[in-house]
């Protein structure tokens, strides 16, 4: 789409009268983003449900481009350039990405030029130079948007509310006109594209008799009437209103039942949850309750198998009273499906919004939002708490994309909760430093410390396993594991290795598989693993959080890969010994020379034991 | 020096040897690990869909043509109407999802993947000119691009937008049988000159050929001595 600038106020070509010259909106050096509040304009509430907090693209907006640009015009919505054009250099405001090699251009249709785009966030729609990042204008911000709001009525009834036309579009009406161009109409759901012919203006000036046909049609009515192009020819549209008409107000039900947290009139929260806290546990969460209510940041440095999930749960309670929207976000899909139920669970009383790659909750806007963090990409100031799991869980370039995710999500005033078994090195230097406010949770919940891992020298494994052999004290430690028949965690640094050793492996025992990243079984493999029907599963480093198996022991082929970072290596360490049942396990790094972050992941592991046991927190070894 | 997948993202070093210094430099889009899951057409063809008999039980074919065809060239209305097809690829999972986010997703960069061998097919091919299957208005405006036109364009042609679709509903969510009862959605432009030329379709995919034979249709009505298509993969 194109924009022309008026006043340093944007006007979508489309809706143009005269000669003007127009741009994609990435080439505007200066345009307002937003436009002063008018209480006199009443905004479209399903509108609002569905871009409170987001950041979205004209093409996830089912409503006209007529009504978009009345609610910039009347300082509601935000338009805002979805890339960021520098001397040379590109960026994107949604994923953060500034790498020329994710960016690519095309012949756009939409502009009619050569157009970039990030390739980096692709999947979640394309973001082009002539794309526009909408967003609702924020809670609070300009301190009319409540007092411009009508009463309102349909909400028991469970359809959207009335809606009335404001006067003050028709005062903006001399930029519309009754223009053919109605792909450039935002209008990607076809489903409800409408039937309505006639003008436009006058359809707008009759608002109020169209919202008495029917309370959730009024934007359907609003523009696009059936017109053609000449280069455009079949832009008639197959209007049949049996397909469209009945399938817009399902739509319009999924956003309106749910009123944004800015209703407040959130249902009495309540934690339903009779289990207890350990006093690590207990200590971490009063720290939590404490960053939330002040919108402060705080680090949660909890070992593998505290019980991270438990610690949460008064701080969230806490902000769900004081009427605030919380997020807990995850970079893995797994977390939130294992997650969802859990909260559902102890917090009966409020919805739960459920985010991750296809999931069905993506319009849901709930005071609870479990999302993977790739998810939160399309949120923009929403979220007055936000709690980050597993922040070190990927390496570092994709970890800057997710932060940056995550500051946008994010209210100006909000608090930070980061979740993590192995900070990073900068981390762990600040919060020494008292830079980083943080708490520890040094030991697991059932009192024992943490298996602490040997590091063993194993000569060139690699040279043998070319042989087909595998190095002798690796081999003596493994028939050891089959002998006593105790299940064994192996992992080694890369697929092709994977490929080599299963052979070798089987030879010693049948039940044994291997699994990575991509492998299509892996959710069977895992499963027969933890029904005990493997003896030994052989992985890559994704099983390296998460997986619980109860009672195992832990070897590295390969320790001294680069891939095996401190934190890998302490994850690693973190999968032995964690029912109460079976607290203890034997955890070996085999190497072919020792790393630093062999010493660092050991140094930790005994760090953690050390304050557990000063702290008294873990019991004394009989 | 290091690329950059154009699909995975992975980086990857090109193997080294003495040709570097003697032939042009083909730039690699995609690492070899996603070069080779692209399966190309080869062996014996269906002589006019161009889709592989090797692994088609021998009751669907006759003589060199598959039954599908046979079915077509039964029919006196579509009898000759599509002289031929050659495809370059299978449609496999992999070339499935590739094909999904160059079009669906709209990531143009992918047509820079096929673009050495759509060339040296096309080139192979005798026709006076390049025709791309157009989108319809809303989708083309959907897409922003048309892929068909972006992959010869990427490849280097120029090719000539010669049909305009009259009503445009999705194809992929239609059966056989509704797609060649389907009255004909494509019409020849006013100003396209097609009288006496031979003409090559090009399109995305070839799954019923419903698409690239309405086109033909068309084409021929409107005087084209004769059409025949290529499309990067064969459904």
């Amino acid at each position: 789409m194109r924009f022309a600038v008026i006043e340093d106020k944007l006007v979508p070509a489309p809706l143009l009268t005269g000669d003007v010259p127009t741009f994609p909106i990435s080439s505007i050096d200066h345009f307002r983003e937003k436009l002063p509040l008018n209480p006199n304009f009443i905004p479209n509430p399903d509108l609002k449900n569905l871009l409170t907090g987001k950041q979205l693209l004209p093409d996830d907006v089912p409503h006209s481009l007529e009504e978009l640009y009345a609610h910039y015009e009347n300082g509601f919505l935000i338009f805002r350039k979805g890339l960021i054009l520098e001397k040379k250099k590109a960026r994107c405001r949604r994923c953060g990405n500034s790498d020329p090699r994710l960016f690519a251009s095309y012949p756009c249709f939409r502009c009619g030029e050569k157009c970039l785009y990030c390739r980096k966030c692709l999947m979640m729609g394309r973001i082009s130079a002539c794309t526009p990042l909408i967003s609702w204008r924020e809670e609070g911000d300009g301190g009319l948007v409540e007092n411009g709001r009508s009463p309102q009525t349909g909400r028991s009834s469970g359809m959207g509310p009335l809606l009335q036309k404001p006067s003050s579009v028709s005062e903006t009406s001399h930029l519309f006109e009754s223009k053919s161009a109605f792909y450039e109409s935002v209008s990607s759901f076809s489903k409800m594209q409408p039937s309505s012919s006639g003008n436009q203006l006058s359809v707008l000036e009759t608002q109020p008799s169209a919202s008495e046909k029917g309370p959730s049609k009024n934007h359907l009515d609003i523009g696009n009437q059936p017109s053609r192009s000449e280069n455009h020819p079949s832009s008639e549209k197959r209007a049949s209103p049996s397909q469209k008409q009945p399938s817009a107000p399902e739509n319009r039900l999924s956003y309106s039942e749910d009123k944004p947290s800015g209703s407040h009139d959130l249902s009495p929260v309540s934690l339903v949850w009779d289990g207890t806290l350990s006093p690590g546990q207990k200590a971490a969460s009063d720290k939590v309750v404490e960053a939330i209510a002040a919108n402060d940041e705080l680090l949660v440095w909890a070992v593998c198998g505290a019980g991270k999930t438990e610690v949460l749960f008064a701080g969230i309670e806490r902000a769900l009273k004081d009427g605030k929207r919380v997020c807990i976000a995850t970079p893995r899909t797994d977390v939130v499906l294992e997650l969802t139920p859990r909260l559902k669970k102890v917090f009966p009383g409020i919805k739960v919004a459920s985010l991750y790659g296809g999931s069905e909750d993506r319009h849901l806007n709930a005071p609870l939002t479990l999302s993977t963090t790739h998810q939160l990409l399309r949120f923009y100031k929403a979220f007055d708490t936000v709690i980050l799991d597993e922040v070190d869980a990927f390496p570092y370039t994709v970890e800057e994309a997710l932060q940056h995710a995550v500051r946008k999500a994010r209210k100006d005033e909000s608090a930070m909760i980061y979740l993590t078994a192995t900070p990073n090195r900068t981390w762990q230097r600040e919060c020494r430093a008292g830079k980083r406010a943080y708490v520890t949770i040094p030991a697991r919940y059932h009192r024992h410390p943490l298996p602490v891992p040997r590091p063993v020298w194993c000569g060139n494994w690699q040279k043998l396993l070319g042989k087909n052999k595998l190095p002798a004290n690796v081999l003596k430690w493994l028939n050891e594991r089959i002998a006593a028949q105790k299940q064994v965690l192996l992992f080694v640094p890369k697929i092709a290795v994977l490929e080599k050793i299963l052979p070798i492996l089987r030879r010693l025992h049948p039940d044994i598989e291997a699994v990575h990243a991509e492998d299509p079984d892996r959710k069977e493999k895992v499963h027969r693993m933890r029904d005990k029907k493997l003896l030994m599963l052989v992985t890559t480093t994704i099983l390296e959080r998460g997986v619980t198996f109860p009672n195992i022991d832990v070897a590295v082929l390969g320790a001294e890969d680069r891939i095996f970072t401190e934190s890998a290596l302490v994850q690693i360490a973190g999968r032995a010994g964690r029912s109460a049942r079976y607290p203890k396990g034997d955890v070996v790094f085999f190497h072919y020379g020792r790393t630093e972050a062999m010493n660092k992941a050991r140094k930790q592991i005994l760090a953690m034991n050390k304050e557990a046991a000063e702290k008294g927190l873990i019991d004394p070894e009989e | 020096m290091n690329r950059i997948c154009l699909y995975c993202n992975s980086e990857w070093v090109p193997p080294f040897s003495w040709a570097v210094f003697f032939t042009a430099e083909v730039p690699e889009y995609l690492c070899p690990d996603c070069k080779e899951r692209l399966e190309r057409i080869t062996g014996k063809t269906c002589g006019i869909c161009g889709r592989p008999l090797e692994h088609l039980d021998a009751k669907y074919v006759s003589g060199n043509i598959c039954y599908d065809c046979v079915r077509w060239e039964e029919d006196p209305e579509w009898k000759g109407v599509l002289r031929e097809n050659r495809s370059l690829y299978l449609y496999n999972a992999f070339l499935k999802e590739l094909i999904s986010r160059f079009k669906f997703r709209g990531d143009y960069a992918l047509a820079k993947a096929f673009a050495e061998d759509v060339k040296q097919a096309v080139n192979r091919l005798d026709y006076d000119v390049l025709a791309p299957i157009p989108l319809s208005g809303e989708r083309h405006y959907e897409r922003g691009f048309n892929q068909s036109e972006a992959l010869l364009v990427e490849a280097g042609f120029k090719p000539a937008p010669l049909l305009e679709r009259i009503h445009g509903e999705k194809q992929s969510k239609k059966s056989r049988t509704e797609r060649i009862r389907l009255k004909q959605v494509f019409r020849v432009k006013k100003e396209a000159d097609v009288a006496g030329k031979k003409i090559l379709l090009v399109d995305d995919i070839y799954t019923t050929g419903s698409t690239l034979r309405h086109a033909a249709k068309a084409l021929k009505e409107a005087g084209a001595r004769s059409v025949s298509s290529f499309t990067l993969a064969r459904g």
